[in-house]
């Protein structure tokens, strides 16, 4: 429980927060998917925009610009990066 | 005339089939490959006197046969061996499309980078310094816009060298974590044993290493099949592709 | 066989269960060297640039903004297809009656026998013809239009926009993209499908796609409504009018996409939302002329090369069916009094829904084969003449509830026979090709009736 309380998933990273990633807590073929889009341990990615009913959000990964869902960005685990 | 057998590969929206329709122009038409799923559209150019066949690979994030399109590319540049494997990346998300290159770079030697997009890049304010790259990657690298035509003298001429082995290439290899480079050491030397210089062995044995189940289902009933005579290494045609792959 | 087993004993002594850390290690490795190689090689001169897409973003995908820009964008398609559809539609029908008065002279001259004239001028020519000259013009306007919003970037942030209520109905917001191009070719749609990875949501996706309307129901939809909904008004409000009723059928359509999404995830495709990644690619200006082309190339001459395959045909059988008589009737005549009564129910007639039935292998025949029956000719009539036209419904006693009725037939009933053959093909199951056939019939009936019951009891008509 102690560790939950210091790692921070993605959905709590606030618009406009960059976010390093350090675990994905997903698993099978979504995994691979989520790795190929450059989710992966050690990425700085930002939280870019809400959709207008507030889900999904889109983030820039990569160089790209990729939506995920609540369902999956509460699974990617990391910390907020205090710029 | 010889002809020359060129693979694209690149991320899906990269342009490829741009740069694809741009050299090929109505010349082209779809066909199945191996019998899977996934169409591959062909296509003919000519440059000075040189026939090339291009092959328009799925558009795929990676090679790692998470899905069909992805086993399909993978396959083609290990298993047909094309004379050039042309990446096409998209200048303006590089990072991304890099991730797909050092994943060739690993299979194959004959591999020219195009960085298409360039126009685009160019309103975006990113600069690329495609000399830095080239070296870095131990390949030709060559801006190009698709769309507006751009480049492609310089791209014709560069895959003409390399067809002819007037280039050669140093492609950089990825290097993994100690624990892992260990145990691919010790598969890449057994795999050699097995089958020689056919494929790559140190992709080979990361793709073990990395439980690609496919990849060895494919493997092995290659091996069952040339042992009884269907195959011979080295040659495709037992693939059923392109017939008229290195004709006159 | 030595190379085989040395394989074998090689992949033996791989764990399988370190396979996923060693992915992640692999492209962790992989995306740390592109890093490292961009931040040698690339040199951002203005971040303003670099995110000029996001600014767009902020635009298009706005919680104020983002829904109205949708609905404008969708009506102003339609607006488009419809104004621009309408001129080059009648000059294309006079053209082939002009034709087909040479080829109907032609014939004379030979003194070919009447049943030869009537297969092949009255039935497959005026078939053919109609087809065309009332598809071709809206499909060249539409796919063109469409591609260039698909080339600048536009319709994944439809996707991000619509994706909380597909979500909510157990879908994909991907099924947006493919329910979008569904408008111009439903059994193109079914193929396009492919673009959503999980099994479940693309089931969804292919089972829902027909409450689209496509190209071959659009000329039915649109000239209903202008007949008989935009009836009292004139020039460009007529257009504007004509072009809200049939964007109103387009969200009766969405609202029961989503619907039927949501039912068939709690019943008979349970499970919950899954792999869910989309791309947002950049806004990219598109090559106009180039796009226009290849859309016109690939879209356009496809699906009306398709039509004209099914329609000749189809021409054909419709004339014969209605120039064979048993008794004092045509067989085509026995088989719409056979089906009136229930017709009836449903606020339509006989003939309409004869021409739904026969018109299973395309939409697009629907209503020319209506027109068919109700003059009992056993062919084809031309269109140019709407006044004409809408005289032809009202001597058949239709109202506004039958004109309503056909169009939300239309809209919601089963899929065409090509669109039939692809999920067949793309799911090789026989109960799911049969339940994308049943469940759309099931709520056209359905709807059908309860508007007619509806209408009917409150003595609106």
């Amino acid at each position: 429980m102690d560790e939950t309380k210091h790692r921070q998933h993605l959905h709590q990273a606030a618009l406009g927060e960059q976010f390093l990633i350090e675990q994905v807590d997903i698993h099978g073929e979504h995994k691979r998917r989520l790795l190929d889009l450059g989710f992966v341990p050690g990425a700085v990615i930002e939280v870019l925009k809400a959709s207008p009913l507030g889900d999904p959000i889109s983030y820039r990964v990569a160089g790209t610009v990729i939506a995920l869902r609540k369902e999956e960005s509460e699974l990617i685990w990391g910390k907020v990066m205090t710029s | 005339m010889r002809t020359y057998t060129i693979a694209l590969a690149g991320n899906p929206n990269t342009g490829k089939s741009t740069l694809f329709n741009a050299l090929t122009g109505l010349k082209q038409h779809t066909g199945n490959w191996s019998g899977k799923t996934v169409n591959l559209a062909r296509g003919y150019y000519e440059y000075q006197d040189t026939r090339f066949q291009f092959i328009d690979l799925p558009g795929t994030y990676s090679l790692f046969s998470n899905s069909a399109d992805e086993e399909v590319a993978r396959d083609y540049i290990i298993f047909e061996k094309p004379d050039v494997t042309l990446l096409v990346l998209d200048s303006t998300a590089l990072e991304r499309s890099l991730n797909l290159a050092l994943q060739v770079l690993e299979m194959t030697d004959r591999v020219i980078v195009c960085l298409n997009l360039m126009d685009e890049a160019k309103k975006k304010g990113i600069k690329i310094d495609a000399r830095k790259l080239a070296k870095d990657l131990g390949v030709p690298v060559i801006p190009i816009s698709a769309r507006n035509n751009e480049g492609l003298d310089i791209l014709s001429e560069q895959l003409l060298l390399m067809c002819t082995g007037q280039t050669t290439t140093m492609p950089y290899r990825m290097k993994y974590n100690e624990e892992m480079e260990a145990q691919i050491a010790r598969l890449e030397s057994e795999l050699r044993d097995i089958f020689g210089s056919e494929y790559p062995a140190r992709w080979l044995a990361i793709r073990l290493l990395d439980g690609d189940q496919k990849l060895i289902a494919t493997l092995k009933s290659r091996l069952s099949a040339s042992q009884k005579g269907g195959i011979t290494f080295g040659t495709a045609k037992a693939l059923g592709s392109s017939n008229s792959h290195h004709s006159c | 066989m030595e190379q085989l087993k040395r394989l074998e004993a090689l992949t033996a002594t791989i764990p399988a269960e370190q396979a996923e850390d060693v992915r992640e290690a692999i492209v962790g490795e992989l995306f740390k060297k592109s890093r490292q190689l961009c931040s040698d090689a690339v040199k951002v001169t203005d971040r303003k640039l670099l995110y000029r897409s996001e600014r767009l973003d902020r635009i298009f995908t706005s919680k104020l903004w983002g829904f109205p820009i949708m609905l404008a964008m969708l009506g102003a398609i339609f607006y488009l297809t419809i104004a621009g559809a309408n001129v080059p539609s009648s000059m294309l029908a006079s053209f082939f009656g002009w034709i087909e008065g040479y080829l109907t002279m032609a014939f004379q001259a030979i003194h070919a026998p009447d049943w030869l004239h009537g297969i092949l001028i009255l039935g497959l020519f005026r078939g053919t013809a109609w087809v065309i000259s009332v598809m071709l013009p809206p499909m060249a306007i539409f796919f063109p239009v469409f591609a260039l919003l698909e080339n600048y970037g536009y319709l994944p942030r439809v996707a991000f926009n619509l994706d909380r209520l597909f979500k909510k109905t157990g879908a994909h917001g991907k099924q947006s993209l493919t329910m979008a191009m569904g408008f111009g070719c439903n059994a193109a749609a079914i193929m396009s499908t492919r673009i959503i990875e999980s099994p479940r949501e693309r089931m969804l996706a292919i089972l829902t796609n027909n409450f689209v309307p496509c190209n071959g129901r659009w000329p039915t939809l649109i000239l209903l409504a202008s007949l008989f909904m935009a009836a009292g008004f004139s020039g460009g409000t007529q257009t504007l009018v004509t072009a809200s009723v049939v964007m109103g059928m387009v969200l009766i359509g969405v609202v029961v996409t989503l619907t039927v999404s949501w039912g068939l995830s709690k019943t008979a495709l349970k499970g919950i939302p899954s792999h869910y990644t989309l791309e947002l690619p950049p806004y990219r200006k598109p090559k106009i002329l180039n796009t226009i082309l290849r859309a016109t190339l690939d879209k356009t001459i496809y699906v009306l090369r398709r039509a004209v395959i099914v329609a000749a045909p189809a021409g054909v059988l419709t004339w014969i069916l209605a120039n064979i008589y048993i008794g004092d009737s045509s067989i085509l005549i026995h088989f719409v009094q056979f089906l009136d009564p229930f017709a009836r129910a449903l606020g339509l007639d006989g003939f309409i829904l004869m021409a739904f039935i026969i018109g299973l292998p395309a939409n697009e025949i629907v209503l020319p084969i209506l027109l068919m029956g109700y003059l009992a000719t056993g062919s084809l009539t031309e269109v140019t003449d709407m006044f004409a036209l809408k005289q032809i419904f009202l001597d058949q006693g239709w109202t506004w509830l039958t004109a309503l009725n056909m169009m939300l037939f239309s809209l919601l009933h089963y899929p065409c026979g090509t669109t039939l053959v692809n999920i067949w093909k793309e799911t090789k199951s026989a109960k799911w090709t049969f339940l994308s056939f049943a469940i759309p019939t099931a709520i056209a009936i359905g709807v059908t009736f309860l508007v007619a019951q509806v209408a009917r009891a409150l003595g609106w008509v």
